[in-house]
């Protein structure tokens, strides 16, 4: 633990500690919004990018080589792709009923609960992954080569 | 709509000196300050949707700028063919506005739109979806086609970004440089 | 129509700033600009006088709403303005790896 703490990649050691209690309840906050996306207001897309900056909060306060050990670039990409696939799959699964993206739970449920609306849950949580996973492997593309631009000049 | 009016002068003054300040750090940090008013503007329009997306987007935008050109901080200045320039660009803009001026004229009132398909939505978005939040059963029911093609721009750009940053023979990114040269 | 001239003077801002500016950075800044003055004025468009926000809520009977069709479509646009300006970050990076500078005046070589 000490030596995580005095790395000099990072920042300082107020910023560390106060990223280590907060990057839980950022993750948190992020499943809620896109859980509740038809109940509140929210949905998969504000819900992805707060859980992908919980991620970047953690490579901005430990460095990049510590976050690199963790989750690297392939495997944000390939919760990406699932994201996608899963998204292709509920709207190809509406041919069953009639046409794309068809709504084919019949029992819709009641309102103001988590389990309604059909198949509008299951395609939050869908574009969530996507758009969480996307925007951190960008923003993992641009600062990892940036360093190697800088230490070049 | 007095709060409208009051956030969108203090918009304009954020946009003016994000293009006139010579620092790039402070001329981002105004750019942040206009995005946040668009925030409490969307908030003021009713959106609340819209007002988390684009809190946390725009933070994740100057994240972005910030980490990775600001390391390289430098001014510039105006020379060159500016005469020329700035007269085309001042004739381009007037005709634009006078332009916009007689589309603006043909628009329905401010507060008092026509929604012919919304109401629709709006009347039958409960029943027939179940959700109680309209602006998901529209993008992810109604129109959902368009939150595919969302998703496949989302995933070109990724592609684009790692095509753009990969030089040819590229070592991976965990090796150091004492590899290179 | 004042609100709809209001927004149409920062895209006026942000298009000055695409045109004039020299550094990349800047112009940047300006096609950011630009983008909210655009997802403004979609949401202008929708807005009803003593309208609602298009929730219902279980404590309470709305009976008018604003227009969510608008909302529901600039929704995706601000995500797709994000990518955007990611992938213009990225040539910016590119850019000065290979000129050594931001100035859009230098770079006028062609052959890679």
């Amino acid at each position: 633990m000490n030596k995580r703490n005095d790395d000099p990649a990072g920042m300082s050691l107020i910023v560390k500690t106060v990223a280590r209690v907060t990057t839980g309840l950022i993750l948190l906050y992020g499943m809620y919004i896109i859980i509740h996306g038809h109940v509140s207001p929210g949905g998969g897309f504000a819900g992805g990018v707060i859980v992908a900056l919980a991620f970047v909060l953690l490579v901005l306060a430990f460095g990049k080589k510590f976050t690199m050990e963790k989750i690297s670039v392939s495997r944000a990409s390939l919760v990406e792709s699932l994201g996608a696939i899963m998204f292709l799959a509920i709207a190809l699964a509406g041919f069953a009923g009639g046409y794309f993206f068809l709504n084919f739970f019949t029992n819709k449920g009641e309102p103001f609960r988590v389990f309604s609306a059909g198949i509008i849950p299951l395609c939050n949580i869908a574009i969530s992954l996507k758009v969480a996973a996307g925007l951190f492997a960008i923003f993992m593309i641009l600062v990892i080569l940036e360093s190697t631009v800088k230490k070049d000049k | 709509m007095v709060e409208l009016y009051i956030l969108l002068t203090f918009m304009i003054i954020g946009a003016v000196i994000a293009v006139v300040v010579k620092d790039l750090l402070s001329s981002i940090v105004a750019v942040g300050a206009a995005g946040l008013c668009v925030c409490l503007a969307f908030l003021v329009l009713k959106a609340p949707d819209l007002a988390i997306t684009q809190l946390v987007v725009e933070v994740l935008c100057l994240v972005i700028l910030i980490r990775a050109t600001v390391r390289k901080d430098l001014p510039f200045s105006t020379s060159g063919r500016w005469v020329f320039n700035t007269a085309v660009t001042a004739i381009f803009m007037i005709t634009f506005l006078c332009i916009s001026y007689f589309a603006l004229k043909d628009l329905p009132q401010f507060g008092y739109p026509i929604m012919k398909v919304a109401d629709i939505y709006l009347k039958q978005g409960l029943v027939k979806t179940g959700a109680t939040n309209l602006i998901s059963a529209v993008i992810l029911d109604y129109r959902a086609y368009d939150t595919l093609g969302e998703a496949t721009i989302l995933f070109t750009a990724v592609i684009g970004v790692l095509a753009i940053m990969r030089k040819i023979g590229r070592k991976k990114p965990g090796e150091t440089e004492k590899d290179q040269e | 129509m004042a609100v709809y001239l209001m927004c149409l003077t920062l895209f006026m801002v942000g298009i000055y700033c695409i045109l004039r500016k020299r550094n990349i950075v800047k112009i940047i800044i300006g096609l950011i600009i630009t983008e909210y003055a655009v997802n403004l004025f979609f949401v202008l468009l929708g807005y009803r006088m003593e309208g609602r926000a298009p929730i219902y809520s279980p404590a309470q009977a709305i009976v008018n709403m604003v227009d969510p069709i608008p909302q529901a479509l600039i929704l995706t646009s601000i995500v797709i303005g994000l990518a955007v300006t990611a992938l213009v970050v990225g040539i910016a990076i590119r850019i000065y790896e290979k000129y050594g500078t931001f100035d859009i005046t230098q770079i006028k070589r062609l052959k890679g």
